[in-house]
């Protein structure tokens, strides 16, 4: 029991840390992809960088407006960051840290609790930009969220397991990507849109909206948004690895979670915004009757894999 | 289920740690009203900004909550694999599945799904 407790902190310090680093990471690459150079003052070419910017954060002046309700206000980015700590409780490691037979039903309930940090702290704030935000983030996340539990059904339904240490056993011999390509291309898409990243972050919306949902955080609330969204990129880079291209969980593991880690990034630094008609068209009439008609093949194929 | 609820208690402690530790650490200063008033484009803010919204949102909410529903019935169609005969299991599955393909469609029929109507 005791083990079990300083296991799952000594995760959650290692999440926190290398959140720390993906926001020192995403300045590099993105700043590499327009040509400059990126943060390189603080440390050995800005390898402090983050601990300086979590220090200046914490310390700021954190303000309120007087109109919001502010008990839900102050306590949504608390939720939106605990969230995705406790998704990390799923996740399998080689210490055989959680013998967790429904990882994928954990997966999908409190994925899907994650809208509701999103539309409280929009509305809590009262103000007309943080609504806006509010509003399309909560359109976006649950309209994509139907398209991205199909995809795993169909993952599901081919390996007959709810584990996520199943999954990865079951690649040992073959990739899934490569039975599942086209199921692959949109569950990185869903999850994009899932994340509230670029090619689709009406959430923030910089242009239009200021900063979307976020405008009136300052502080310690709104680090602690970002380190939820962030964390949150390298959970679903970990589940992108776990469902399609896991073997096992060696050292080449970290390795692929860090491959899709920087291609989130890279996506960020080479696509422009969406529309956000276009989005929606792109969720509920191509991407949901793809993923529908994906699952019928699936089901077929594997009835025709147990007859045989 | 008691691990769970241990890595439940965990999280809330550190995240809670972490707000409890800004709030103290925060520089502090006096509060004017003009830094208390709502973000606006240089102005202040004239009426409220609970407004009505745009009925698109509601209709998506509401065709989701469809869906989700549905996808809560398929999900065990993967558990249940090993247990029942898989032609017994291609039909009862690909039957829910027909029926659900059809209601997109249909959805789809009586523009629901378009955001610019």
């Amino acid at each position: 029991m005791v083990m079990l407790i300083i296991y799952y902190i000594l995760l959650l310090v290692c999440v926190l840390i290398s959140v720390a680093f993906l926001t020192l990471l995403e300045r590099k690459v993105l700043g590499y992809i327009q040509i400059r150079k990126g943060p390189n003052k603080v440390g050995i070419s800005g390898i402090l960088q983050p601990f300086s910017d979590a220090i200046k954060l914490f310390t700021k002046e954190q303000t309120w407006s007087s109109v919001s309700n502010y008990l839900l206000y102050f306590f949504s980015p608390v939720f939106m960051f605990f969230m995705s700590l406790f998704l990390w409780s799923m996740m399998p490691f080689m210490t055989g840290f959680f013998d967790f037979e429904f990882g994928f039903f954990f997966f999908l309930c409190v994925l899907s609790l994650g809208v509701y940090p999103l539309m409280i702290a929009g509305w809590s704030s009262n103000s007309k930009y943080a609504l806006l935000g509010g509003l399309r983030a909560v359109a976006q996340t649950i309209s994509y969220e139907v398209s991205l539990a199909l995809v795993l059904l169909s993952f599901i339904i081919v390996v007959g397991e709810y584990s996520l240490e199943d999954f990865v056993e079951y690649q040992n011999s073959f990739y899934f990507i490569f039975f599942f390509y086209l199921l692959s291309l949109v569950w990185i898409v869903s999850c994009m849109a899932e994340m509230n990243r670029t090619p689709f972050d009406f959430a923030e919306g910089e242009s239009e909206l200021v900063s979307g949902f976020n405008v009136e955080y300052s502080a310690g609330g709104f680090a602690l948004l970002f380190l939820g969204e962030y964390s949150m990129i390298i959970l679903m880079s970990t589940v992108m690895v776990i469902l399609f291209l896991s073997g096992d969980l060696y050292f080449t593991f970290f390795l692929k979670v860090g491959f899709f880690i920087t291609l989130v990034l890279w996506l960020r630094g080479t696509l422009p915004r969406y529309r956000y008609d276009k989005l929606m068209s792109l969720a509920w009439k191509s991407i949901l009757p793809f993923t529908l008609h994906c699952l019928f093949m699936y089901m077929g194929f594997k009835v025709v894999f147990e007859v045989i | 289920m008691k691990l769970l609820l241990l890595n439940f208690f965990i999280a809330v402690i550190i995240s809670s740690l972490l707000i409890l530790l800004s709030t103290l650490f925060s520089k502090k200063t006096i509060l004017d009203r003009e830094k208390v008033s709502p973000f606006e484009c240089g102005f202040d803010p004239k009426n409220t900004s609970r407004i009505p919204f745009s009925i698109r949102f509601f209709l998506i909410a509401i065709v989701f909550l469809i869906f989700d529903i549905e996808i809560s019935i398929l999900l065990p169609l993967g558990l249940i694999t090993n247990s029942i005969p898989p032609i017994l299991w291609m039909t009862a599955g690909g039957l829910f599945l027909l029926l659900v393909t059809l209601g997109l469609y249909y959805e789809w029929k009586e523009n629901t799904l378009e955001w610019i109507t």
